[in-house]
């Protein structure tokens, strides 16, 4: 039994024709038939059905009753464990739940279990984790492809249609890039519109949750329900969340797209730009003007994020020492020892080479030449996209450099990785929100996405054009 | 180069993570080429440019800094490796 949309599986529900212990029962079991792809770091049938006992009970007209959701292992979660792909959390049990995760919970959603991710969120291809390697779904047998990262598991999860939802959260692409790979729709909002609280934190000045969903309109419901205003997050948007889903408008006469040429890069495959062209055509043909416009600092994009992120990441990793929560090395014979051997037990490769990265990047007689100029250059990226936005009011670019790569692909050199998010990076610098839908294939068949970004809150022009151009596929 | 084998396992030091030999090389040659790679930046002129420190678009809510009653230390225990009486306990640290 395949259901395409929350919609169609609300209505089900809604006139009795299915009850959400059937619901359950059918994840559950599509769950177990896809073990292999190692998409769920942590699966639990009995928890499960504890939530269907309340999920029953609650009024139909709780918009997300019964609705399956997968949840990326960094949100914290009260009732299932929370490791965030590190070995460092791999007993941690919050006492506390997520906001977006209680937001959801509200609404009658039913979690089917965590996912898969890269260490703390620090990867392109979910295989920096302490769990082993996600497997892309679309992989044939015997050649496995990487599911993109960091949100890798939860991009898979919906691919796989073990759910019908999936949250994910987005640094440099960790939401944008994986949908791609995966074929599936996955959006990263503005910065601030989904407070970060109970998100096990990697650089807070970019960490943004969102989701990942089938279709562009349950994207646009789930966005609305995980979105709002938290003191407990100072950054938080206090910014009224409209009704995304039934605004959706097809209509993109008039609207102006900018098409960057610094987003044309030697070395991008021909079927990259192919498929950029045709979105480019349709959206032209459906009524919408293209034009072409200059984001000139695109190329330091890379550079000041590699800069940024890691310094935050080293401070906010600061917090894993053995003493109040995680992992604790044995045999330690000082304080200083324990957190010593505690943190290089704990922390796999990548995790390390960023927090060493930060660390340097932050010390003294350093912090001018890196972090503040990095910050500088940030500012100019930001203010590239503000003057682009009084010219057009779309931004359409390709997602990721290529399709879903081998999953045993060598990946010794970090600059080569980090290239995978040379089209996310800029409006994640920036704040600004993007979304990425499945939109044509290379010549293998593998799906491509396309990136549609916007000006800070304005996820409904947005979700707009996604649904317009989703069109050209049904 | 940037850095040498003494300023990685300064570095290290600073962030509290033990590094094998083997690895100090590894990172060593890993970051050099980073660093390298970010040299970049200062092909960028940022004179007079204001460092962008919160990318929020909208001003940083506040809130009435109120006393709030919690009593969650049980709850706050609870993750932690090893405690003793209602503290974290760590290993000897005055002799």
């Amino acid at each position: 039994m395949e259901f395409q949309s929350i919609s169609q599986l609300k209505l089900l529900l809604d006139d009795n024709k299915i009850s959400v212990k059937e619901i359950a029962q059918t994840y559950i079991k599509k769950i177990k038939e896809k073990k292999d792809l190692n998409i769920f770091i942590y699966f639990n049938e009995d928890k499960i059905y504890d939530q269907v006992k309340l999920i029953e009970k609650i009024s139909n007209d709780n918009s997300l009753k019964g609705i399956p959701i997968a949840v990326k292992d960094l949100f914290c979660t009260k009732n299932m464990p929370t490791t965030a792909g590190s070995k460092i959390l791999e007993n941690f049990n919050p006492t506390y739940e997520s906001f977006v995760t209680q937001k959801l919970i509200n609404q009658g959603s039913m979690f089917v279990g965590k996912t898969n991710l890269d260490e703390f969120a620090m990867g392109s291809a979910t295989n920096t984790s302490y769990f082993g390697d996600t497997i892309n779904p679309l992989s044939n047998e015997g050649s496995p492809l990487a599911p993109g990262g960091s949100s890798g598991g939860s991009a898979a999860a919906v691919a796989a249609d073990l759910c019908l939802g999936a949250t994910g959260t987005d640094t440099g692409g960790s939401i944008r890039q994986p949908a791609s790979f995966c074929g599936v729709v996955g959006i990263k909002p503005t910065y601030g519109i989904c407070s970060r609280w109970g998100i096990v934190a990697f650089a807070s000045s970019l960490d943004q949750a969102g989701i990942f969903s089938k279709n562009v309109t349950d994207a646009s419901i789930l966005l609305k329900e995980m979105a709002g205003h938290d003191l407990r997050d100072s950054t938080s948007s206090n910014v009224k969340i409209p009704n995304f889903s039934e605004n959706l408008n097809i209509d993109l006469k008039g609207k102006k797209i900018g098409i960057p040429k610094e987003y044309t890069i030697d070395g991008i495959s021909d079927e990259i730009n192919e498929v950029w062209e045709q979105a480019i055509k349709s959206l032209e043909q459906k009524g919408a003007i293209i034009e072409h416009i200059s984001l000139p600092h695109t190329k330091y994009a890379l550079p000041t994020y590699y800069i940024i992120a890691p310094a935050e990441a080293s401070s906010n990793l600061a917090r894993y020492d053995g003493v109040k929560y995680g992992h604790r090395a044995e045999n330690a014979k000082s304080l200083d020892d324990m957190y010593e051997l505690t943190r290089s037990e704990g922390f796999g490769k990548e995790v390390k080479r960023r927090i060493l990265i930060g660390t340097y990047v932050l010390s003294a007689g350093y912090y001018d030449a890196y972090y503040l100029k990095a910050q500088k250059v940030r500012k100019l990226i930001a203010d590239d996209f503000v003057k682009a936005f009084k010219e057009c009011d779309l931004i359409l670019t390709p997602t990721a450099p290529s399709a879903a790569f081998p999953l045993n692909e060598k990946q010794d050199d970090p600059i080569k990785m980090y290239l995978n998010d040379v089209f996310t990076v800029p409006a994640s610098l920036a704040g600004i929100p993007g979304i990425s839908i499945p939109y044509g294939k290379d010549k293998n068949g593998l799906p491509l996405g396309i990136q549609l970004l916007s000006k800070h809150f304005n996820e409904q022009e947005i979700f707009n054009a996604a649904f317009a151009l989703e069109k050209d596929y049904e | 180069m940037k850095l040498n084998t003494n300023t990685i396992n300064k570095i290290a030091k600073l962030a509290r993570i033990r590094l094998s030999e083997k690895e100090a090389d590894e990172f060593l040659k890993d970051i050099n080429s980073i660093l390298d790679w970010v040299e970049q930046l200062n092909e960028v002129n940022t004179d007079n440019v204001e460092p962008l420190t919160n990318i929020s678009s909208s001003a940083l809510t506040k809130r009435r800094d109120e006393n709030q009653d919690i009593n969650s230390s049980d709850e706050i225990l609870q993750n932690s490796p090893d405690k003793l009486e209602g503290y974290f306990a760590v290993p000897k640290v005055v002799e």
